[in-house]
């Protein structure tokens, strides 16, 4: 981690990214003639709704929830790919929004970089791997000299666990794990300190999965890398994060460290998620089905959103949002809990769930 | 080839039974063999998972079970049983009508099943009239009681929605009561859950097991999602490279897998019930078609590999309660007895 000590900024202890209150909008109406000849309103997507939460440098802080619930929106408004509505994302102290220049935004920008979902979909299949891997490197001019530029993708080849070889072939040559292995290459190239993650297995076996991970792992106590993990799956985000937020229609419902909140979900939507999810050692149990969807976000349900598939919902939470309370070691926006109406306990685990291995 | 006669005395006679399957690809380059010699089977009202990751060839056995391999691929050896008669050489005209009525088929992406352009009230009707001699009326109703079997609310009203007008998961519903049309004797059911969230998730299975229970359906279930397999199946075949590794009851594949293979994989999978720092992982990658080696197709990455692998292919041989195609347990109990 030693390369990590360095890169400690003065003030040590404050989180590399601090998100605020961020926002972001999208008008999903008809165009106006329509909307004049059929009398209809304005129609806005509150993709995300005001959501907080900061990482700390060297961390994992992870974003889950189910399709459609803003945990995308959030990843592409902090890349710089979505401009926020409302809210400020500050990096390393700075608010990202607020810079308007290229020549301002571009040195930010090095410092971060993203992997996206479908390795399949993200390398230009056009393009030689050794080129994929050196654009960011070209793009922000960081060396000009060719045999330097080499010399450096292949050491980032061997840095995923490929020949320097590679980098004369085309994406297609390669399996979902090993394209995976490129655009980490490709990432890391920068040398950034942040790295966004959108999905980064959901594409792959749960086999390559595993290498992904692990390789993800020891790349960040090699360099110490801050680590956004957007994930729809509970169990990667239980093993690789340290802390975890869970988003439902565009607002973070709780959020705190994985362990605790993993041990003892607090929001009834937490709890349904972690209820819903099947494990290995529920061979024959079944899991509790919970009832309903995620409803129209064009149309949420007024006051908690969650409340019409809430067991616990009352008059109260059908009409008030709830704001998220801060205990000593969680977030959580929900009335019931505030109230102390809703009992919270821990969640029964099979404890003999190791794979024996002879 | 094994002559895999073991199976011969367990049971009257299970529902479908596949044996020494084999299919073929060709192609300019030669010839690839995607399925090489698996045999398994499924009694009724039992639900066999198949595992594996993509490419082993888990739906390429269930497409040519419903008789719907995408050509070049062809059944090049082996025969397949559908109740006692044999429907891998049939015609596509008697195939036709086997399909639907007595294999319903549901796949992973419940928007391609269904016809945007039809309402899901037409689609049903049309498949109920095409398997029983139903008049338009009592189509009509049976239909409504399909949706309602199959949870979806105020069903009368919804007969007449669009599948567009259908979220994710009750599109899939649909494409269940359409399989159901007919009250088909097996149910090949290919990654039905994956394109759904786990709230979701969890709804579908258990319409899929209470189904299978009510009706004594046999159903084929072909996932990667093990969390799905450990809850839902009986039994469960883990499949590589176009073969089976290991065949068993789930309990025992799951929690005492025999085949390195198995072992692995299970062990790739995180946990929600205890952390870990390093996933296990398998080195490398399942070899493509065209290069399986020679002996078990798993021994170049096998941490266990014996000389023997490299040059003599294991058969499934019995290890406890499951049956594992691996040579660490010898001759202990040779397939073909």
């Amino acid at each position: 981690m030693s390369e990590a000590a360095l890169r400690q900024s003065p003030e040590a202890g404050a989180p590399l990214v601090s998100v605020q209150k961020l926002a972001r909008y999208f008008d999903v109406s008809k165009p106006l003639l329509n909307r004049v000849l059929e009398r209809e309103e304005r129609l806005v997507l509150k993709a995300v709704d005001g959501i907080s939460f900061d990482i700390p440098r060297g961390r994992t802080f992870a974003l889950v929830g189910e399709s459609g619930c803003g945990k995308s929106t959030v990843a592409r408004c902090i890349v710089g790919l979505y401009r926020p509505s409302a809210g400020a994302i500050l990096f390393d102290g700075v608010d990202m929004a607020a810079l308007k220049s290229r020549h301002e935004i571009m040195p930010l920008r090095r410092r971060l970089q993203m992997i996206f979902q479908d390795p399949y979909a993200s390398l230009n299949p056009r393009w030689r791997i050794a080129n994929i891997i050196a654009e960011p490197i070209v793009a922000h001019r960081l060396m000009s000299d060719r045999k330097a530029i080499r010399a450096r993708v292949d050491e980032l080849l061997r840095h995923v666990g490929m020949a320097p070889k590679d980098g004369e072939k085309f994406p297609h040559e390669f399996s979902g794990g090993q394209r995976q292995r490129i655009s980490i290459a490709r990432a890391l190239a920068s040398n950034p300190e942040f790295l966004v993650c959108d999905e980064p297995t959901s594409a792959l076996d749960v086999s390559v999965q595993a290498q992904i991970l692990n390789l993800m792992t020891d790349l960040q106590a090699e360099l110490g890398l801050t680590y956004l993990l957007i994930s729809h799956d509970l169990a990667v985000v239980y093993n690789f994060a340290d802390e975890v937020g869970v988003m439902y229609l565009g607002r973070l419902v709780e959020q705190g460290a994985v362990e605790e909140l993993f041990r003892a979900p607090r929001h009834p939507y937490t709890r349904m998620l972690l209820d819903a999810i099947p494990d290995l050692d529920m061979t024959g149990r079944a899991r509790t089905p919970v009832a309903g969807e995620v409803p129209d976000p064009i149309d949420p349900p007024p006051g908690c959103a969650f409340h019409p598939r809430c067991p616990h919902a009352d008059e109260r939470c059908r009409t008030e949002a709830p704001v998220s309370i801060r205990t000593a070691d969680r977030q959580v926006a929900c009335h019931g809990i505030e109230e102390g109406r809703i009992r919270v306990g821990e969640r029964v685990v099979a404890q003999n769930n190791a794979v024996s291995v002879d | 080839m094994a002559k895999n006669n073991q199976t011969k005395n367990r049971m009257a006679g299970p529902l479908l039974k596949i044996e020494n399957l084999r299919i073929e690809f060709p192609t300019r380059h030669g010839t690839l063999l995607a399925i090489d010699d698996i045999s398994f089977e499924i009694a009724e009202g039992e639900i066999l998972g198949v595992v594996g990751e993509s490419g082993a060839g888990k739906s390429i056995t269930g497409m040519s079970i419903i008789g719907l391999l995408d050509p070049p691929g062809r059944v090049a050896g082996g025969r397949i049983t559908l109740e006692g008669r044999r429907i891998d050489n049939l015609s596509y005209e008697e195939m036709r009508r086997i399909r639907g009525k007595k294999i319903g088929a549901i796949f992973q992406d419940p928007l391609t099943s269904l016809n945007p352009l039809y309402t899901i009230g037409r689609q049903l009707i049309e498949t109920i009239q095409t398997h029983t001699k139903l008049s338009a009326a009592q189509a009509h109703r049976r239909a409504i009681e399909l949706l309602e079997e199959v949870g979806i609310p105020a069903a009368e009203r919804r007969i007449d929605a669009y599948p567009h007008q259908f979220s994710g998961g009750m599109r899939q519903r649909v494409v269940i009561a359409l399989a159901l049309c007919a009250k088909p004797r097996l149910i090949i059911a290919d990654e039905p859950t994956t394109a759904l969230d786990v709230s979701v998730q969890a709804q579908i299975i258990s319409l899929l097991k209470q189904l299978s229970r009510e009706h004594g359906a046999a159903v084929m279930l072909v996932t990667h999602d093990m969390g799905v397999i450990a809850e839902t199946t009986d039994r469960v075949a883990v499949m590589y490279a176009g073969r089976i590794a290991e065949i068993g009851p789930v309990d025992q594949v799951i929690k005492h897998p025999k085949h390195p293979y198995t072992v692995g994989l299970m062990g790739s999978i995180p946990s929600t019930s205890h952390r870990t720092e390093r996933l296990v992982q398998i080195e490398g990658a399942m070899p493509r078609l065209t290069d399986i080696p020679t002996g078990c197709a798993f021994n170049p990455r096998c941490p266990k590999v014996l000389e023997r692998c490299r040059v003599e292919r294991p058969e499934l041989a019995a290890v406890e309660d499951s049956r594992a195609a691996c040579w660490l347990y010898g001759d202990k109990a040779p397939a073909h007895v």
